[in-house]
This record gives structure tokens, sequence and C-alpha cells, in this order.
């Protein structure tokens, strides 16, 4: 399902040269997979998870969604792709704060070549126990239901791959516990493959399949431009 | 669906700003409708306001102050005209009607005028003549008036109701004139300057105490309809360019056009002023949106992970500053048909020629979309701002 193949990101310095964050020579993650990276801060996890939406751009090497490369489309392509197939869990949730429970997972989907439906909304927001929620402003609601409105959120979209970056960092240990059940399950009943990234050996310690960052990404330490 | 939300959400989430940004704009939509048609109403109205005449023949002087005075009853009147002057106008072929006024008088402000019976007779407009609302019309030869609309209304003026005149044009109390008048009737509105006027007959102006007994028979003007109007131009040319006693007013649409012509330049400086508010309200929206910008960067991020691609959040942006400039359009309206009422209430109280805050002009469409499209322009910045919003760099510190 998500294959990457020698992918390399690196950004430019204040002195003129370029550091380079990602180089990882090959991942694979199956349909319906969950899998979850362990990485310390300032490893490069979220620049790779960006490079797999393709909410950055390459320096080279290719990400493959099924039968789409991501790294060879246009920006405007592969934001249609990440809208078709890809869903988005924040560390910080990242819901906007001027619209409802249901609005946020409505806009989860409206950019989709499905459009948004408010059916398959409620259903998910069902799912995840918040039916009662749906005109609530995200302020109005504890962390923990801020979570999961950013489940149903990534889920909206029905995604092939879920990508979820520390989505526990900012939970108590029985929110998190709780949050990545969650996560699991529902990425289960929908068939979405997970990419979990995190450093917090609790929330790991929920995968069978758990990858030491590090091992996969190798980048040189200073390219000249 | 989805952009519609985006904008009415942003529109919600900035609620004050929205607010003060679509009344800025109403306030420059507004100004702009009002000074607009203001202006083309009155000279219509105030050009085709003669009271179905097509001359006015007074003493030597200034025709725009003769026919100021004759048919719109302002100014004073440059001087009087002997009888026999009148006598040979209406005898002269060229001439369908002349009828005589008499100035000099009023009652409380409001003038009185003293005329022929058949003045009333005269359409005003095609189709359109004096009818009375209440009462009769004057007798020729007595004590009699019949109070024009306006003017009744504002003097609670009913038949039967006795008046005594004032001396001059201006109310002083102390100008009494001992003659006392009844009203005979009150006209029903013609929505033209007659209906601040109270007529009475000639004869009763002309020999009321008080004045020079040596005028007795003096009329102030004589109002003309010509039989063809190429008439017009040969009386002008006997009164004004052959004669030196009398001035013939001709044409009477023109005469006043010309006065128009003298104060465009003042028409001008508040299109100008107007034209400025549109400009600083549209720089309003701009500011507005742009200011937001920051604040808003993270909520476009976040809309472009969702995979909102950046010509969607441009057109969102874009979409904001014209949802603005349509509400501030239609409260434009508003404030257009607030400052019409009461431009034309003042005018018709100065003047009686009445303007119609209803009626249909290109401007009212024109001007709102105008505003709308400068509103649209002044969302560009920001909404190419937002189009170059860095996603990653946005959404999360790099980890």
């Amino acid at each position: 399902m998500l294959e990457v193949t020698d992918l390399r990101k690196s950004f430019p310095t204040p002195d003129g040269s370029r550091v380079e964050v990602v180089r990882v020579a090959a991942f694979h993650l199956a349909a319906g997979a969950q899998c979850a990276l362990r990485g310390e801060s300032g490893s490069g996890k979220t620049t790779f998870l960006h490079l797999i939406a393709g909410l950055l751009a390459a320096d080279r090497g290719r990400v493959a969604l099924g039968a789409e490369i991501m790294t060879d489309l246009p920006e405007s392509r592969r934001d249609r792709l990440r809208a078709a197939k890809i869903g988005y869990i924040f560390q910080t949730f990242n819901l906007l704060q001027g619209h409802t429970v249901l609005e946020n997972v409505l806009l989860g989907m409206g950019f989709g070549p499905r459009g948004a439906d408010a059916a398959h909304a409620r259903e998910l927001l069902d799912r995840v126990g918040l039916s009662h929620r749906l005109r609530h402003f995200p302020r109005q609601l504890s962390t923990g239901q801020q979570q999961r409105v950013a489940v149903a959120r990534a889920l909206a979209n029905r995604p092939a791959l879920v990508l979820a970056d520390e989505p526990t960092g900012n939970l108590d240990p029985r929110h998190g516990h709780e949050a990545l059940g969650l996560i699991r399950e529902v990425c289960r009943e929908n068939g979405a493959a997970l990419l979990l990234v995190s450093h917090d050996e609790q929330a790991l310690g929920h995968f069978e399949d758990v990858q030491d960052f590090a091992a996969l990404n190798r980048p040189g330490t200073e390219v000249r431009p | 669906m989805t952009l519609w939300l985006i904008i009415y959400r942003s529109l919600r989430q900035h609620a004050l700003s929205t607010v003060v940004t679509a009344a800025s704009i109403a306030l420059a939509c507004g100004l702009l409708l009002t000074v607009w048609m203001v202006k083309t109403q009155s000279q219509a109205a105030f050009t085709a306001a003669n009271a179905g005449f097509d001359a006015v023949l007074g003493a030597r002087g200034s025709k725009l102050q003769l026919v100021l005075n004759a048919l719109f009853h302002l100014e004073a009147s440059p001087g009087n005209l002997a009888w026999s002057d009148y006598e040979q106008i209406r005898r002269h072929p060229a001439v369908k009607t002349a009828i005589p006024i008499a100035v000099g008088d009023n009652l409380r402000g409001y003038r009185l005028v003293g005329t022929l019976p058949e003045l009333f007779a005269v359409e005003l407009a095609p189709g359109r003549r004096f009818e009375l609302a209440a009462g009769r019309m004057f007798d020729p030869l007595a004590a009699e008036a019949v109070a024009g609309s306006f003017a009744a209304a504002q003097l609670g003026l009913r038949p039967g109701d006795t008046f005594h005149p004032f001396h001059g044009l201006t109310f002083d109390e102390r100008n009494r004139h001992a003659e006392t008048y009844t009203v005979a009737g009150v006209l029903a509105p013609t929505n033209t300057p007659a209906d601040r006027v109270i007529w009475l007959p000639l004869a009763g102006v002309q020999t009321i105490g008080g004045h020079d007994p040596r005028a007795a028979t003096d009329v102030s003007a004589v109002l003309i309809q010509l039989r063809a109007p190429t008439a017009g131009f040969m009386l002008d040319m006997m009164y004004n360019k052959q004669g030196n006693r009398l001035t013939f007013a001709y044409p009477v649409g023109a005469i006043i056009a010309e006065l128009f012509n003298k104060i465009g330049w003042f028409d001008r400086v508040l299109e100008l002023v107007a034209y400025l508010v549109a400009l600083v309200a549209a720089g309003a929206v701009l500011a507005s949106i742009y200011n937001s910008m920051s604040a808003r960067q993270r909520d476009i991020a976040i809309l472009r992970a969702l995979g909102a691609r950046r010509r969607t959040i441009f057109g969102a942006v874009l979409g904001e500053a014209v949802a603005i400039g349509v509400l501030g359009a239609l409260a434009g309206l508003v404030v257009y048909a607030g400052l019409f009422s009461a431009v034309a209430g003042i005018i018709r109280e100065q003047t009686g020629v009445v303007l119609t805050v209803m009626a249909w002009h290109p401007a009212l469409a024109l001007a709102p979309l105008g505003m709308i499209a400068l509103c649209g322009l002044g969302g560009v910045v920001p909404a190419f701002k937002a189009y170059r919003v860095p996603v990653a760099d946005t959404l999360a510190p790099q980890s």
C-alpha cells in the first residue's frame, strides 16, 4: 500500500548550506497494516510523515500510495491525492476552532472526491462517542474529546492510510491509552493502514510492529549546495 | 458547500471586524448612491418643474431669478411689469396662454401669490391639472384663498379658516396686513413647488393695504404657454435683444440647467468625497482581512493538510472579501434609503420639489456592484498571502 524508496529531504540553513533531515532507503506498509515508528524529538519523524502526505516535496526518492506516486506529482495533484487517500492525526489535534465538531469532520471529507457526507460524518462521530457534541466548538470539549474529533476527521474521507504524529503527546496516560485503542480500532474497522510516529514507549507498546526510526533514517551530515 | 462553510465560519469567527468593515462599505455605498441620486433626480425634477409653462416674462433682470421666483416660488421678484405689458403679450399671436402672478406677501413664511383662476386649468404635466382636495376654488372678486397641499398641512389650514397676510416674502409678525382672507379650498398634492403656495385672487394682492397704490395694476411676472417652440426664440429676440425694459426667460428647462451647471463643481466635490470614502472602505476590507492573516495561518495550514488546494484557499479569502462587500452593499441600500429620504425631505420643505427614493436608476445596481468588485479587489492581497502559507512549517515544529 505504502512504498517509500530512497526518500531524501534537506533544508537550507542560515549559512547557505543545506542540512539533510530525512534519508530513508526503503519502507513498506501493507494495506490495512498498523506500524509504529519510534524516534526521539528532532529525528525527522514529522518531516517523514509530511513527505508521505505530500505536504512537503521530496528532494529525491519515491513515495508510492498504491498505484500513485506522490513524489512525481505537482503540488495541486498531491493535495488531491492527500484529500482522497490520506487521513492525518496531529499531536495538537489541529481542529478548526471556528467550526463545530460536525463541521470539522465534514471538512475532513469536503476536499476529497466524494465530497461532504453529513450522514457518514455523524456515523463516525457516533462511533467515537461524540454524537451528543455535534454542534459544540472544539474549545467546549475536553482534550480527550478533541482527540476523538481529530480521529473521526482523519477517517472521514475513507482513507487508505492514516498518519498519526505523536497522537497521545497532549493526553494524560489514561486518555492516551484510550485514544490509541480507538485509533487502532477505527482504522481496522475502516480498512485503513496506520503509520504512527512517537517517542512515547507507552504508546508504542500498543503496537506489534514497532520499528526504530533511527535505523530507517540515515541522513547525511551536511550537504553543500 | 465546503467553500461556503469556510467563508461563513470565517465571517462569524471575525464577526466584529466583519460588521465594522461591512458598515464602512454600507456608509460608502449609501453616500455614493445618495450623492448620485439626489444630483440626477433633483436636476431632472427642477428642469421638468415648469408648471406647464414654456416661458416667463418679467422685469429686466436675471432670467434665472425670474424663473426661480415665478415658477419655483424662491428668490425675490426682480421687479414689476405694467398691466399693459401683460395685455400686450397676452394678445401676441404666438402666445397660447398668458397668466399674470403677483407676489410680495406671505403667511408665516409661505408665499401668497395672486393670480387668475385660469392658472388652475393649465396642465402641469401632460394629463395632470390642479385638483381640489377640499372646498372650492376662490372667487376672484372675494377675499378668498386656495392653499397648496404642503402649505395647508404645515399651517393647519382648512376651508373656512381665516388669516391675515403679512407683508414681504419673509415672515415678520410686525408686518401684518389688516385684510382678512378666508380659505375657500385646499389643493391636492401636485409634488411641485406650487404645493408650498397659498393662492389668492390677483386683484386682492394688487390692492392689499400698505402696497404702493401707483403699482396697483402691476404684476410680478407673466407665465406663458407658446403655440409653437420656435415662437420662443422670436419673443426672446423681441424682449431681450431689441427691448431693454423686460426679460423674457425661455426656455425654462435650459435656464434651470444653467443653474446646475453653475453649481456643478459642488456636485463634483461631493462625488469625489464619496469615491474617496468608497476607496477607504475597500482599503478597510484589505486591512481587516490582511491583519487577521497571521492569526489564520494555522487554520489555513490545517485546511491544506486536509486536502484543500492553494486556489481553494485563495478563493475562500477572496470570497470572504466579496461576502463582506455584499453585506455592506445591501446595508448600503438601507443607508441610501435613510439618507436620501432625509435629503428629499429637506428639498421638499425648501422648494416643494419631490424626489422619490424608490425611483429606479442604473446607479442603484451599479454602485453596489462596483463596491462589491472593489471589495473583491481589496481581498486579492490577503488572498495571495493565504495562498502562500507554508503548510508544513505552520502546522508543527519538526521533531
